[in-house]
């Protein structure tokens, strides 16, 4: 039988859809009730809710790169932690399977040439097993390339304010991206820090440009 | 954790015991078995897998118990095979004077013998007839004997309440409450109060297991959690259940002598269980709250008003606050749940509007309670003897109003009303009842 993969209720399809192909939905209608998703206007760059269309202050503020757009599937609300928290920290690799399609439809929409994932330290990889990142695309079904590797760095929590705000870069390119467009897949959009950076190593590799599609958006 | 009597008893993942370890005193096996069986939580449905950067394979991880850690197949499970410790020669001393009823003694007198047996025994005894009583003299002897027992409930509220109950009974053992989140998890007691969901992190620990509550929802639904209790108790080790509506196979277990048990049908206080009155008030879901129903409310000055859903409650709610502004309601997701409650015991709410969440567990001494659309499915024959339950408890106010309005009666309905009267019927023949 299959079953919402939070609450464990049946999500069992009628018989007659299931032979023409159809496939039971990841979560039942009342866990997937809790994700709010994104709609109406946003930032141009960020995807970050706006009262009308516009740039907002965040992205005005950063310099220039080759960084194009972020699309972010959810807002960031407590079901969405919830649920990330489990994913992630819990390691409960089977979430990714939630996002599989919505992932798939704006990767489509995105129309890049390569897809890569955000990578984790060598440390960080080894306590949580996998790289939340690398599922997101392995369940959408897309290819993700090798391009980018990231060193160790002290944890984000050890770091005084002034530190994490000028994060300092961590990722190095370790593949050839020359000419080509490439869509970074992640969990959470925040400052929009950790996507500048990869891109600026993918830049390094020979990016032209770089897009991003995280499943939640968090800030206001 | 320089103790290393807090893990007699535990089995951990390699992520949950503290390194460099002397493994010297530890068993060690994996965390899945072949078939795949998850060995903590005895899931054998729930899987999932992906490449793991640990192990550098295809790892299966069970995702029953993951809220309690991940258990791969790469993980490693760390049992203590070391002596256990010894017990204070005090450990058992109870500190307790009052007295058992007629029916409470005999209970009492069958789970001592069940624990010195290390037999298994259910007592089965109606709300307010003091079950937690009937514990103590059997944990009492199994303590002064060095055994180590648990008192398990499916509920962290019970266990929250349970605790601080027995630790003034024992006070030389005061049993450390475990459920998700507690603070008193990281010490070794010869005697612990836990949510049956925590016993995943034990194996083969305790010589005396009771578990309160065991028709009470996870448990009777959560098969793994039957799992835990087995798993967390000795092959060799006394098996106590409590409770006031057993399921029905347990009930016909217990008639054909399948299931030893010890029936008490009548509370502590020698009065009879309030009988619920049916009253037919329409199409409540229309009118949300039927003109009976604002009448008994009227009436009342304490009391606690069943719905059967959250929507139709906060809609009754909105148009009972016409009646008295400080009426309240509560659920299960409510933040202010604990403070509600809290309230409702201090007086400062006269009518407090509840989902089936406070069925079991609570006292509010002098309270009076309707079930408004007892015919839903949620109002299960044991819902509705719980919330009955919850009338005339204490000896002060051993009387009470039970009302189930509806639209139309059930058999659950039919069932739980005479389920009461049998119980007060038994009560009165075994002389357990005074007038």
């Amino acid at each position: 039988m299959s079953r919402c993969l939070l609450c464990e209720n049946s999500t069992e399809i009628d018989s007659w859809r299931a032979f023409f192909g159809a496939k039971p939905p990841p979560l039942c209608e009342a866990c997937l009730s809790t994700l709010k998703k994104i709609s109406g206007p946003s930032c141009k760059i960020c995807a970050r809710p706006m009262e009308k269309e516009a740039v907002c202050p965040d992205c005005l503020a950063w310099r220039k790169s080759t960084f194009v757009t972020n699309a972010s599937l959810y807002h960031y609300n407590d079901a969405m932690q919830a649920l990330i928290a489990r994913f992630k920290y819990r390691g409960d690799y089977a979430l990714a399977d939630i996002f599989a399609q919505d992932i798939r439809t704006a990767a489509q929409k995105a129309a890049c040439d390569l897809v890569c994932a955000v990578p984790l330290a060598p440390s960080r990889l080894a306590e949580r097993r996998f790289n939340q990142s690398e599922a997101l695309i392995e369940r959408a079904g897309l290819t993700g390339m090798p391009l980018l590797a990231r060193k160790e760095s002290d944890k984000q929590s050890k770091k005084s304010r002034k530190e994490r705000v000028g994060s300092r870069q961590t990722f190095y390119p370790i593949g050839d991206a020359a000419g080509k467009s490439v869509l970074l897949i992640d969990d959470i959009y925040t400052t929009g820090a950790t996507i500048r950076l990869a891109a600026d190593a993918l830049e390094e590799a020979g990016a032209h440009s770089v897009k991003s599609i995280t499943v939640a958006r968090s800030g206001s | 954790m320089t103790n290393a009597f807090f893990f007699s008893g535990r089995e951990l993942t390699d992520e949950e015991i503290l390194k460099p370890l002397d493994l010297h005193h530890f068993t060690v096996r994996p965390g899945l078995s072949e078939t795949p069986q998850c060995q903590r939580c005895g899931n054998t449905t729930n899987f999932s897998s992906h490449p793991c950067a640990r192990c550098g394979k295809i790892c299966t991880y069970c995702r029953n118990c993951i809220e309690m850690g991940k258990i791969s197949s790469c993980t490693k499970l760390y049992r203590w095979n070391g002596p256990e410790p010894a017990h204070s020669e005090k450990a058992g001393r109870l500190n307790w004077s009052g007295t058992l009823s007629a029916g409470q003694h005999t209970a009492s007198e069958n789970v001592l013998r069940a624990i010195q047996n290390g037999s298994e025994h259910t007592v089965w005894a109606v709300a307010g007839a003091g079950k937690t009583e009937v514990l103590f003299k059997g944990m009492a002897a199994a303590l002064s004997g060095g055994k180590r027992v648990c008192l398990a409930a499916p509920r962290a509220d019970v266990v929250r309440e349970l605790a601080p109950r027995l630790s003034a009974v024992f006070p030389d053992t005061p049993p450390p409450a475990l459920y998700g989140g507690s603070p008193d998890r990281h010490v070794y007691s010869p005697l612990i109060v836990s949510t049956t969901h925590q016993l995943f992190r034990f194996t083969e620990a305790f010589d005396v297991m009771i578990v309160d509550e065991v028709d009470a929802f996870p448990y009777t639904f959560d098969l793994s959690l039957q799992y835990a209790v087995q798993k967390a108790r000795k092959k060799k080790s006394a098996l106590i259940y409590l409770t006031a509506t057993p399921e029905p196979s347990w009930k016909e277990d217990i008639k054909s002598g399948k299931r030893e048990a010890t029936l008490i049908p009548a509370r502590y206080h020698r009065h009879p269980l309030p009988v619920p009155k049916m009253s037919w008030c329409g199409n409540w879901k229309k009118t949300i709250v039927p003109d009976p129903v604002q009448k008994w409310v009227k009436e009342k000055q304490k009391a606690l008003l069943f719905y059967p859903h959250i929507e139709t409650m906060e809609k009754a709610l909105s148009r009972l606050k016409e009646v008295d502004e400080r009426i309240e309601s509560v659920h299960a997701g409510d933040p202010l749940r604990k403070e509600k409650v809290e309230a409702m015991r201090r007086g400062s709410i006269p009518v407090l509007l509840t989902t089936t969440i406070l069925e079991r567990g609570v006292t509010f001494p002098g309270v009076d309670v309707a079930v408004v659309g007892a015919e839903d499915r949620v109002f299960t024959e044991s819902a509705l003897v719980q919330i009955a339950g919850r009338a005339g408890r204490s000896a002060a106010c051993p009387t009470g109003d039970v009302v189930l309005f509806h639209y139309g009666k059930t058999e659950a309905m039919v069932r739980a009303v005479e389920q009461i009267k049998q119980m007060n019927r038994l009560g009165r023949d075994r002389g357990l009842l005074d007038g």
